[in-house]
Order: C-alpha cells, then structure tokens, then sequence
C-alpha cells in the first residue's frame, strides 16, 4: 500500500485497530474489573500513541479520492478531541470502579467514537462525513446508556438515541438533496457547483443546505435542536456527558465548520443567515434556561448551550480570524468543560454522588482549594478576564465586529452579562452561605484533571501557553483561507 | 406518463414527514418511533437511488448501501436501548419517558 496514504490515516488506523486488539484482551481475560482497569489504561496508551502519529503528520494530503483530508485545521481539531478523550477517560477510573461499572467494553467504545470523531473532522465527503458521524454515534449511545441498571442512565441512552437518529435522518435527507443537485457527494465538487451563480437561487441546494445544518445543530446542542441536551447530561453517568460535552461537541464543530467553509463557500450570504439566528438564539437559550436550575448537571448543560451560541459567532463572521477564534473558544471551552465536571464528579458524600448545586453550600469553609478552583472556572466561564474565559469571548467577538455583525457581537455580550448571574450565584453559595456537611476526600485522578483545567485557565494569557494556542489556531484556519476569498 | 425524477422525489418526501410525523404526534411506544426513523432512512435511500439513476452517477447507490448497512446497526443498537429502558421502568410508552424534567 502507498506509504503516503498510510501516513494520512495513521492516527485513525492506531486508535481503530487498538480498539479491535483491546477487545480481545478484555473477550480473553478472567478478571472483569481488573481486565476493565487494564484495557483503561491500555486505551489511554492507545489515544497518546494517535496523538503522536497526529503530531508527526505536516502539511495538506487527502486521500480516497479526496474523501478524507489531513491538514492543520483537522490536526488542531483532533488534538483537542483526544486530548479531551484521555481526561475524560481519566475521570471513570474511580467513579465507574465503585460502583464495579469498570468494564472493558467502555474503554473500548470511547477508542470506536473517537475513531468517528476524526472521520467526522477529516470528512471533506458527504458519504464520509455520514460514517464517521454514525459511527460516533452509535457507540455515544451505548456509553450513555452505560450504567444500565440505572433508569436516569437508561432514559438518557434512549433520549439521545431517538433524537440523534432523527437529526442523522435529517443530515442525509439534506445529503440527498446535495448529491441530486450538484451531482456529487465531494465537497470539491459540491463547492464548485455551488458557485455557479444561478445556484444562488436553487430550491434543491437550499433544501439541502438547511437540512444538513439542522442536523449537525442537533449535534453541536444549537437552539431550537438543544432539547436532548438537560436530559441526557443530567442522566449519563458524569464521565460520559464530560466525554460528551467535550470531545463529541468539538467533533460535530469541525463538521459544520468544514461543512460550511469547504463545501459551500458559493452560497456563504444563506448559511450565514442560518448560523447566526443559532447563534443568537443559543445565547439567549443558554443564558436564561440556566437560571433557574437546581442541578449542577443541568445548568452546565445550559451553560453549553449558551457556549455553543458564541462559538458559532466566529463561524458567522465567516473569515480567517473567526474561524481561528472558533478553534481558540472550542479548545479554551473543552479545557474548562473537563474542570468543571471533574469538580461535579468531586462532589461525593456517603451515599455517592450529590449534584445538587445547594450541596455546595459553604464549601470554601470545608475545602478551600476545591471551592477556589470551582469559583475560578465559574469566572472564565462567565467570561471575566484574565482568565481563559475571557480571551475564548475575545477572538469569536473581534471577528465579527470586523465582519460588521455589530448586533450580533452586541448580544453576545449583553447575554454573557445575563449568564454571569447563575455562574456567580454558584461562587456566591459556595463561598457566602452556611456550611455544610463536607465531601469526601477528592481521588487523586479527579484533582489531576480539576489541576490541570485550573493551571490552564490561570495561566493562559502568558504567550507560552495562550500564544502557542493561538499561534497554532490561526494556522490551522488558514487553511480555509483560500476557499472564502473565491 | 413517464416516470421521472419528480415522481420519486415525492414519493420519497411524503415518507419523510411520515417519519418525522410519526416521532412527534406518536404518543403511545418507543418502538414506532424506531419504525418513524427506518421511514426517514427509506425516504434518503429512494432520494439517492432516483438521484443515482436520473444524474447517471453511481456514487448515490454505493451511498444508499452504506445507509443501509448503518440503518441495520442503529436499530440493534436502538432496541437493545429500548430493552433495557424496559427493565428498569417496565414500560416503553412514550408518555412515561419522563424521569428528567425541566
């Protein structure tokens, strides 16, 4: 075979064959929970070895008749999404070993989604694209679903099994619809038909192009498709709705980034109507829905909800610097997302996990490190500089000003102000109220991650650490660069 | 008459919205809404296929096969959710999928 090619899908390669070889250690091992801690850290291995191979890749190939691209903009991409995958993988140890859930297959089923994940960020096909979104899929829902004696865990598995098919349906309806106008499932091909002017005006395309983007807006958890999202990252066991809010959320990012940018640069002026009606109404959803919240699980959903919104407004601006300040905001957002649950999966008394938000009360007095490191992520998820946070809002926010979206660059600021509120009332109550009873001792896996996240968020406006980032952004968006300007 | 393009396209539009229909007004069981979304795939694969044979391009019949072998999984994946939902509620009627709210 072409060592070129084996080179481009090399990452995908490691972590799909891993996956196999890991399910014949866990098939032909005696020991249910040690073999399920084995094949963890075995896949922990196998997710640093694709990051590697990813690492060692440079420049722009595609390969399988370009179906399947490699380039700075996916390697950013997949960085995130294993970096994303190994914490949160980090982050089930102890909490699926007390309740003896530490099984084999839930390694092994992280490994197959993140393998979709990459094909989702490199599809720069339709049929591709479809692939590796199902098979995303297909192994989120099981991992939803995972803690099957549970009727919450259950119920989230079904939830976001019925409304992710609809929203697949939806995409390949749309996929159809592209393929019949433009005659091809490529995007190279699709761009260059939807350039031709009297496209601009095509029924068929339009039908396409609104179908695929309410299917990935289910997704990415955009309002009005967000409906799954409370439910199902209230009832997932906590490592997987982290697995979820992180890695899954970047992947279906990187879909509609390429999806739109690549495939139909022709008709920018009507997805660009599209993104940000998103846009605004995410906002607007996630800064008030969170309000009234009394599980931390649930507000956090909303919170992502609202982040998802200002994502969207460097997608909106539609140039080289707003999709640089998408990558800044997704990668800045999954290293407070992995914190912020990791702190949530620190919440234990006797009796196991508690989530409500009240059960914080005091905490600052019973544990003042957890409580500074909680109180310190709720900041740069409010968006209040010098943290992470702030420089996230920053590079989505100047593009579209220059971009001349001044409205919409208004309300994501005004609904930021109204989101502080619930991120505020959560340090308030932490550090204001009485007492009460205090956690257990944090496990050592749980305090690397809420660590790491903190050290992250603290100390990205140094240049070493914000700058490579940004550096390494605003090259990966250039890749796309070549296709707006046409 | 002739058959064309027109007629497959609505053919295959009138069973979409029996899909998404069926998954919105169905109020009685978990398993319609799988039935709902075996439409909605039916309706994608007799697009491809008519868009496949009226643009002479093979591409959406290779495509039509790998929605089809994707929409094999997704139902064994689906039940085995919906088996065990059952085992811990003992009841799969849409209206009792209620335990998270707000």
């Amino acid at each position: 075979m072409d060592s070129a090619l084996l080179h481009t899908i090399l990452p995908e390669l490691i972590l799909a064959v891993g996956a196999l070889a890991l399910l014949m250690v866990g098939v032909f091992s005696s020991n249910g929970e040690a073999a399920g801690r084995l094949v963890g850290w075995l896949a922990i291995a196998v997710f640093v070895a694709a990051i590697i191979a990813i690492l060692e890749q440079s420049g722009v190939s595609s390969v399988f008749e370009s179906a399947f691209v490699s380039d700075p903009l996916t390697r950013f991409f997949k960085i995130v999404i294993l970096v994303a995958a190994v914490l949160s993988l980090l982050l089930t140890f102890d909490d699926f070993g007390r309740i003896k859930l530490m099984l084999f297959e839930y390694p092994v089923l992280m490994i197959l989604a993140a393998v979709g994940m990459l094909m989702m960020v490199s599809a720069n096909d339709l049929i591709a694209l479809y692939l590796g979104l199902e098979l995303q899929n297909l192994a989120l829902y099981v991992i939803a679903a995972f803690r099957r004696d549970n009727i919450r865990s259950s119920e989230a598995g079904l939830k976001y099994f019925v409304l992710s098919a609809l929203a697949s349906g939806l995409l390949l309806y749309g996929a159809s619809m592209l393929y019949g106008v433009t005659g091809s499932t490529g995007y190279v091909a699709i761009a260059a038909a939807s350039r031709v002017p009297e496209m601009a005006s095509n029924i068929g395309l339009m039908v396409g192009l609104v179908f695929v983007l309410v299917g990935i807006a289910f997704k990415i958890a955009a309002v009005p498709f967000h409906m799954w999202t409370p439910d199902v990252y209230q009832g997932a066991p906590t490592p997987v709705t982290t697995f979820l809010a992180s890695a899954s959320k970047v992947a279906a990012m990187a879909m509609i980034v390429r999806f739109t940018q690549a495939a139909l640069p022709g008709i920018s002026g009507e997805w660009r109507q599209i993104i940000i009606f998103l846009s605004i109404a995410s906002m607007a959803l996630g800064a008030f829905g969170a309000i009234g919240q009394t599980d931390i699980k649930r507000l956090l959903a909303y919170s992502a909800i609202g982040h998802v919104g200002f994502a969207l407004i460097g997608l909106a601006a539609n140039n080289t610097e707003g999709t640089a300040g998408v990558l800044i905001y997704l990668a800045i957002y999954v290293g407070m997302t992995l914190g912020t649950f990791a702190c949530v999966l620190a919440m234990r008394r006797n009796g196991g996990n508690v989530e409500n938000i009240e059960d914080l009360s005091g905490l600052a007095k019973t544990d003042l490190t957890y409580a500074s490191i909680l109180g310190m992520l709720m900041f740069s998820l409010a968006g209040i500089p010098p943290l992470a946070g702030f420089w996230a809002k920053w590079y989505v926010f100047l593009p579209a000003i220059k971009a001349g979206l001044y409205p919409l660059a208004v309300i994501g600021v005004v609904t930021s102000v109204v989101g502080a509120f619930y991120y505020l009332r959560i340090v308030k109550i932490m550090f204001f109220d009485d007492a009460t009873e205090a956690f257990l001792p944090r496990e050592n896996k749980t305090s690397v991650v809420m660590g790491l996240s903190a050290a992250f968020i603290l100390l990205f406006v140094l240049p070493y650490v914000g700058g490579t980032l940004v550096d390494a952004a605003s090259a990966a968006a250039a890749v796309l660069a070549p296709l707006q300007t046409l | 008459m002739t058959i064309g393009l027109g007629h497959y396209l609505t053919v295959a539009a009138c069973l979409f919205t029996l899909g998404i229909f069926g998954i919105f007004i169905n109020r009685k069981n978990v398993i319609v809404i799988l039935m709902s979304i075996e439409l909605i795939l039916l309706a994608v694969n007799i697009n491809l296929v008519a868009f496949s044979h009226f643009n002479g391009d093979l591409v959406g019949q290779v495509f039509a096969l790998f929605v089809l072998t994707v929409a094999a999984a997704e139902s064994a994946v689906g039940l085995a959710i919906i088996v065990v939902y059952f085992r811990n509620r003992g009841s799969i009627a849409v209206e009792d999928v209620n335990m998270m709210k707000g």
